[in-house]
């Protein structure tokens, strides 16, 4: 499931799908990010990841640039840290996430980053997401986290970095915007990536449109 | 310990293919799932490795100190299969694949060619195994008459429907035996043996003579041709991109999906009965890359369901799996196609069994770059018999070698021993997968995931249909 690029029906029009994985401490909301981020909605008692472990969103970056996200959300088996090494395999980027009231949560947030470095591939894209920050923006002693401090910590690994809020929106648009404009558009037909849809045997009940992301209603 | 119910419907041990089928049906189901391994990683026997952890496996592949993987390359680029199998492009597993959705997690390739040996030595033949009336007319496996034999009765096979009798042709395949429709058609001994063991996929000869056998050999040769139907000019094999290791990993994303919990790095410390059957466990989670003693923890279950390796150990007194078989393996490295495969990136060969003078057939795997589990310009090859002596393991799978030409490396140990449980289950409540066997698909193992289910749960498992399910959200 790597990369895909394809011309599309327009000249000069370019598709690119990308696989996106979340990682990060239980209940920080990395499932609420995703939902957020496809579906535009937000709930509060969301109980767990339960049928939503595999979804895609595509966005414009200008209009000849499209880029399709391949989103794998963990399913809950981070709990015990039992990930099948499938989750990353191909992985062309990555949200790690933390919640900013919770201060272990960044602990486990660097741990995952760690595990990305050694476990996927080496031009990984990370980003990393300090969620909830509608929580402190009520009730600024809450904050566990100083935004100084995160974003410290993001430039000397070399990542991404945003606070979010999935329950007001707060830059989740911004977030997965910022990791398709880092994405290698030009080189997408290097190694480890594929150049144009595989020919090979699809047995997905509906194949993901790899062709122009079937847009072309002419 | 954080988050883990006080009782399951049921444990898994292992997560080899078989439990991980029947763990994410059960969790479809929405019964309750705790599915450990011992190891740190998925798929136990059927995982796949990279090249250093490949020789790893076989220390006796180098001298001590070498670092013979350096020269292969990105280790990462291989993903080695420990159990040679490939899958029925319109088999048991593939359908259970598509209705579950699993293949949103996991991509496969066609295997190029299905190839079968005739005659031995140096005067063997490889060719082509003919699957429809056309082919067995282009065949060099028969001379001219015994072209139009095959023909004809490739023509029945195809035209037999079980609920029209017109098309029977005058045979009672519930009561005869495959000797008896062979003869009827006037067919040579080789030809029964490339139609038997390539296509029927028999490992012996035992199904021949066998009374009533012949329905399901018919069955078998129609399930061979139709799986040729999918992918026209293709073997009717897929196999998936990253080996074989892809497939328990998505079942087991599939229960995670749908509720399961996952523990890698858990030992099973005891397991608890009462009144005969089993009401529990107790294990202790290592923590990874850390000399700690670990987390212990108990649970309640009603049920477990394990690999036939969680249940074999005398100093515990828990053996519940007797040793059934032993298969012989050997892994192989080349750096070229393999010979009469037409240059293909991938292959089956069948060597039959009374071609080369044995009681079992030797199957050769062969898959390459294309289902990236080695870097560009190599090809695996996995040479797998039953052994039959007890000792010259090399021997007998020479006339496999034979067909392999240069081998830049050889991965093999003594014969792995294949387990069945004792018992049903029924009496502890206490549920044994047998061992990959040495055929060469995993027809048998979706035949024993379902006899697992049909003991566990008291009826036949019915694989859920996902495709149409509402609650995914953002299926666009
Ligand atoms: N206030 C607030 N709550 C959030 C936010 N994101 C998630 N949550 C809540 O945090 C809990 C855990 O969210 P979830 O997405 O399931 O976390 P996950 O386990 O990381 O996938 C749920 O109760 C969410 O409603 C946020 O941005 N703000
Ligand atoms: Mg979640």
């Amino acid at each position: 499931m790597s990369s895909r690029v394809s011309t599309g029906a327009r000249p000069g029009a370019r598709f690119a799908q990308f696989k996106l994985v979340l990682l990060g401490e239980s209940a920080v909301g990395k499932s609420s990010l995703v939902l957020r981020f496809v579906k535009d909605q937000f709930d509060d008692y969301r109980e767990s990841t339960i049928g939503a472990a595999f979804l895609t969103q595509t966005i414009s970056l200008d209009d000849a640039t499209t880029v399709k996200f391949e989103i794998w959300d963990t399913a809950g088996q981070e709990r015990y840290k039992s990930l099948a090494p499938m989750y990353y395999r191909n992985a062309n980027c990555a949200v790690v996430v933390y919640d900013i009231t919770q201060a272990s949560s960044l602990d486990k947030a660097k741990s995952w980053v760690k595990e990305l470095q050694r476990q996927a591939n080496e031009n990984i894209i990370i980003a990393l997401a300090g969620n909830k920050s509608d929580l402190v923006a009520e009730h600024p002693d809450k904050r566990a986290i100083t935004t100084a401090d995160a974003e410290a910590y993001a430039r000397e690994a070399g990542l991404l970095f945003f606070e979010t809020s999935a329950k007001t929106a707060e830059n989740v648009r911004e977030l997965f915007t910022a990791i398709a404009r880092k994405l290698p558009l030009e080189q997408a037909g290097n190694r480890g990536m594929r150049a144009n849809p595989r020919q090979g045997v699809d047995l997905r009940p509906e194949a993901p449109g790899t062709q122009g992301g079937g847009a072309c209603n002419c | 310990m954080e988050e883990l119910a006080p009782e399951y419907d049921v444990v898994l041990l292992g997560t080899g293919l078989t439990e991980c089928i029947l763990s994410g049906i059960m969790s479809v189901e929405e019964k309750k799932v705790l599915h450990i391994d011992r190891n740190d990683h998925y798929g136990g026997e059927s995982a796949s490795l990279n090249i250093e952890a490949l020789f790893k496996k076989y220390p006796d592949s180098y001298s001590k100190g070498e670092e013979p993987w350096m020269k292969y390359g990105r280790g990462n680029d291989w993903n080695v299969d420990l159990v040679p199998k490939l899958l029925m492009a319109n088999g048991d597993l593939t359908k259970t694949l598509i209705k579950t959705k699993v293949t949103d997690y996991v991509e496969f390739e066609p295997i190029a060619g299905s190839y079968v040996q005739k005659g031995s030595g140096a005067t063997a033949t490889v060719a082509k195994v003919p699957s429809k009336p056309t082919e067995a007319l282009l065949s060099p496996l028969m001379g001219l008459f015994e072209k139009r034999r095959a023909k004809r009765f490739f023509e029945w096979v195809r035209d037999f429907k079980d609920e029209d009798p017109s098309t029977y042709g005058g045979l009672d395949l519930n009561q005869c035996t495959m000797k008896e429709v062979y003869d009827k058609f006037g067919l040579e001994a080789t030809t029964r043996d490339f139609i038997g063991h390539a296509m029927a996929l028999y490992q012996t000869d035992a199904y021949i003579n066998q009374k009533g056998a012949a329905k399901e050999t018919v069955d078998r040769i129609q399930l061979y041709g139709n799986s040729v139907n999918q992918y026209p000019g293709k073997s009717p094999y897929i196999y998936p991109l990253y080996g074989l290791g892809e497939l328990p990993q998505s079942f087991a994303r599939l229960s995670a999906v749908r509720g399961g919990t996952y523990m890698l790095n858990t030992n099973i410390d005891e397991i608890e009965y009462e009144g005969g059957k089993v009401s529990g466990i107790k294990a202790t989670m290592r923590v990874r890359s850390e000399d700690s003693e670990g987390t212990m923890f108990s649970t309640k279950t009603k049920k477990i369901i394990a690999d036939p390796t969680y249940f074999n150990d005398a100093n515990k007194g828990n053996v519940k799996v007797k040793q059934v078989a032993k298969l012989l393996k050997a892994i192989c490295i080349l750096t070229h196609p393999v010979a009469n495969t037409n240059n293909s990136d991938s292959a089956q060969i069948i060597i039959p069994q009374s071609q080369v003078g044995r009681k079992n057939d030797i199957y050769i795997a062969i898959v390459s770059s294309v289902h990236h589990v080695c870097p560009q310009g190599y090809y695996i090859a996995i040479v797998s018999t039953i052994a039959e002596g007890k000792d010259n393991w090399h021997l007998e799978l020479q006339p496999g070698f034979d067909r392999l030409g240069k081998i830049e490396e050889k991965f093999m140990k003594e014969p792995i021993p294949l387990y069945e449980p004792l018992e049903d289950g029924r009496n502890d409540n206490i549920f044994i997968s047998k061992s990959y066997d040495a055929t060469s698909h995993f027809e048998t193992t979706t035949e024993d995931v379902r006899d697992i289910y049909r003991r566990a749960e008291g009826k036949e498992m019915v694989v859920p249909d996902l495709r149409l399910d509402a609650n995914l959200v953002g299926q666009e």
